[in-house]
């Protein structure tokens, strides 16, 4: 039902008009291909689907989308959006759905840092790529994946070479601007840090009031032995664009990764992370919020595998939902065989500020090792009474006393980012975001 | 400064007090002491405005105004404080900033100036001299991980900052060890002034050794039965509460 349904009907007309990047190349003409067949076979994915069980994509199956924006290089962008946060450092800028090198400034970077957009990565050498592209089908990829296999058009490849450390911040811009018709865009991006790299990236979602778009992530992140990464997504996409994100992130012995989420924007906004924690004492480390009004849905799958020996994983996440907004939690720790020693643990907190608002968290826990630790604990609750009281009690009325309490129960997960001016940018959009700040 | 007549308040449809009547004029302290349930802390709720508890009966007035339709925000922006028997721990808001905004929210309210933050800074660390407080307190979450006696004296550090008209102590002395309860009457000694009136709700007689009040009151099912001066205080120790129910009914047989 769902395959003849508006939305894969779009799709699949999109990407018989689409001129894909490296088109004509065999195996990629045929991976593409086979892609859109399995995506028109399997459509979206629906509720019975373990991971999107809360999501419910009906509305979504019944809209037709443009095949992305024609004029996506050439359209002018509000200077405030090319710089969405105080913090200095190279970027890169992507303008619905593709690379714009004349926005981005790259050349500060430091020689061992390769950063290109996959459109061109595939019109010079597409083969080093090959092993990202060229794949089949399996019981994992879900529609989203698929389709974006099948027609992603532009994304981010990235490396940084062995022993490299980035001293700035590498910002990754991605900006919605209205076009003609609502569009969908599908990126697809590669970030490789090579042995003893480190890198802090941060990633921005920001875009105008209103562009109906529909963005589609997908990416492999790789941090090789002893790399470590510091990702920060601040997502602020527009109040009617749908984000849909899938990060599938692997490391090696010793490595490790600091994530940071901060979201805010969209109407439905999903990040679905898979990290595998491969390597002996490699190490996950997730803080993320998410802060919803009006009819926004947001859906944060946090999946964790663990592989290797002594591997430590850790997430605090919150989430606020005021008006008829909609929150999914799901925190999944899975330690495979073989794992000892593992160390995994996740925590999530929910605050409903309306009658009308939902959240629903589910933490789950699947060991198959021994001496393993394991800890998750998930609330839904709403703001303490007696602590409201307190703060009235001393001359601070009900409605900053409900949103100092808000903030103060997001902030925990803003711990650690750093430069603090991030720290400082990322506690103010978390005020502006606070019931009265927008009334 | 603080009259209440005939007031009769309930929480969770049980009534509590029941018919209370008490005055307090500026510069004076009242003691309320009582056994266990008489009411002495739903006094100092109602009074602050803690939901929950219903006014079935009976008024309060505070400087002329009807202190029981006002907000609570509204009543401590009017001069009411109320120091908590058991201050809530409210992580990941910095003290420094509550005290802060808390301090502005009353200055607003009464349409006076705000402190910018020197300003404020400023006041708080004369303040923090002045109470002998651990500066270091202030930079940490309101009341987070705090003792039992770094909490109550929190409380009056809070009291001396906002310097409130109407200062309810709701038994700030319980959980003291002897020092602590020393520190704590010191503060609230220090804040005494013609202009200002205390309650000081206390199970025990020794917090009165230190904040030596001009009344006592004791509260015993919901009514004050007895008031007289501090010698009062002294004679509920020694005979108990026991004694003054019977004083009370026999007073009221003769």
């Amino acid at each position: 039902m769902t395959s003849s349904a508006p939305f894969v009907q779009s799709m699949c007309d999109a990407a018989a008009s689409l001129r894909l990047p490296g088109s004509g190349l065999g195996w990629l003409d045929a991976a593409r291909a086979e892609a859109l067949r399995a995506f028109a076979e399997r459509g979206l994915p629906d509720q019975r689907n373990e991971l999107w069980k809360y999501t419910s994509l009906r509305a979504l199956a019944q809209r037709s989308y443009a095949p992305g924006d024609a004029d996506a290089t050439n359209r002018d962008v509000d200077a405030a959006l090319l710089q969405p946060s105080p913090v200095p450092g190279p970027r890169a800028v992507f303008v619905n759905g593709a690379f714009r090198g004349d926005l981005s400034e790259l050349d500060s970077l430091p020689e061992g840092v390769a950063v290109r957009s996959l459109a061109s990565a595939l019109h010079e050498s597409p083969e080093p790529l090959r092993f990202l592209l060229d794949r089949r089908a399996d019981a994992d990829d879900d529609g989203f994946t698929l389709l974006d296999r099948a027609v992603a058009a532009d994304g981010l490849v990235l490396s940084v070479a062995a022993g490299v450390e980035v001293p700035e911040s590498l910002h990754i811009v991605h900006i919605g601007v209205a076009a003609d018709t609502a569009a969908a865009w599908h990126l697809r991006s590669l970030i490789e840090l090579g042995e003893g790299a480190r890198l802090r990236l941060v990633e921005h979602h920001i875009g105008a009031e209103q562009t109906g778009h529909l963005a589609n992530l997908v990416r492999d992140i790789s941090v090789r032995k002893g790399a470590h990464l510091d990702w920060i997504v601040i997502q602020q996409a527009s109040a009617d664009a749908a984000l849909f994100r899938r990060s599938k992130l692997r490391l090696q012995d010793d490595a490790s990764v600091d994530f940071h989420a901060l979201e805010l924007g969209g109407k439905l906004a999903r990040h679905e992370i898979r990290a595998e924690l491969a390597g002996a004492q490699s190490r996950f480390v997730s803080r993320g919020a998410f802060v919803l009004h009006g009819r926004q849905h947001a859906d944060m799958e946090v999946l964790v595998t663990h592989r290797g020996r002594d591997t430590l994983s850790n997430a605090v996440w919150r989430g606020v939902a005021d008006d008829r907004a909609r929150g999914v939690v799901h925190g999944r720790i899975l330690v495979q065989p073989g794992a000892d020693g593992a160390d995994g643990s996740f925590y999530n907190k929910n605050l409903l500020l309306s009658p009308d608002a939902e959240i629903d968290t589910r933490p789950a826990l699947e060991i198959y090792a021994d001496e393993v630790k394991a800890n998750h604990g998930a609330t839904v609750g709403q703001l303490d009474e007696q602590v409201l009281f307190y703060l009235r009690s001393r001359g601070i009325p009900l409605e900053l006393a409900r949103r100092i309490l808000v903030r103060a129960f997001c902030s925990v997960t803003l711990d650690g980012i750093e430069p603090a001016s991030l720290r400082e940018h990322c506690e103010a959009l978390l005020a502006e975001q606070l019931p009265e700040a927008r009334a | 400064m603080l009259k209440i007549e005939n007031l009769h308040a309930r929480i969770a449809g049980k009534e509590i007090l029941k018919g209370l009547s008490l005055e307090a004029k500026a510069g004076e302290v009242h003691a309320i002491m009582g056994p266990n349930g008489a009411g002495k802390s739903t006094l100092g709720n109602v009074l602050a405005g803690r939901p929950g508890y219903k006014v079935t009966d009976g008024s309060v007035t505070f400087d002329g105004k009807n202190l029981l339709e006002l907000e609570p925000e509204a009543r401590a922006a009017a001069g009411v404080f109320l120091a908590f028997q058991y201050p809530v721990e409210i992580p990941g808001v910095n003290n420094t900033y509550f005290l802060r905004a808390a301090l502005n929210a009353q200055r607003k309210a009464r349409g006076e100036q705000e402190l910018d933050s020197m300003q404020f800074l400023k006041l708080v660390r004369g303040k923090v001299n002045e109470m002998g407080m651990t500066p270091e307190l202030l930079n940490r979450a309101v009341n987070e991980g705090f003792s039992g006696g770094e909490k109550k004296r929190n409380e009056v550090f809070q009291m001396a900052l906002l310097e409130p008209r109407l200062a309810i102590l709701d038994e700030t002395d319980s959980g003291l060890d002897i020092d602590a309860l020393k520190q704590v009457a010191a503060g609230v000694n220090a804040l005494r002034s013609p202009e200002r009136a205390f309650l000081v709700i206390t199970h025990y007689q020794r917090l009165l050794d230190y904040i030596v009040p001009d009344f006592v009151h004791v509260l015993a099912d919901g009514r004050i039965v007895e008031s007289g001066d501090a010698q009062l205080a002294r004679e509920l120790e020694a005979h108990g509460y026991g004694w003054v129910r019977e004083h009370a009914s026999a007073g009221a047989g003769a």
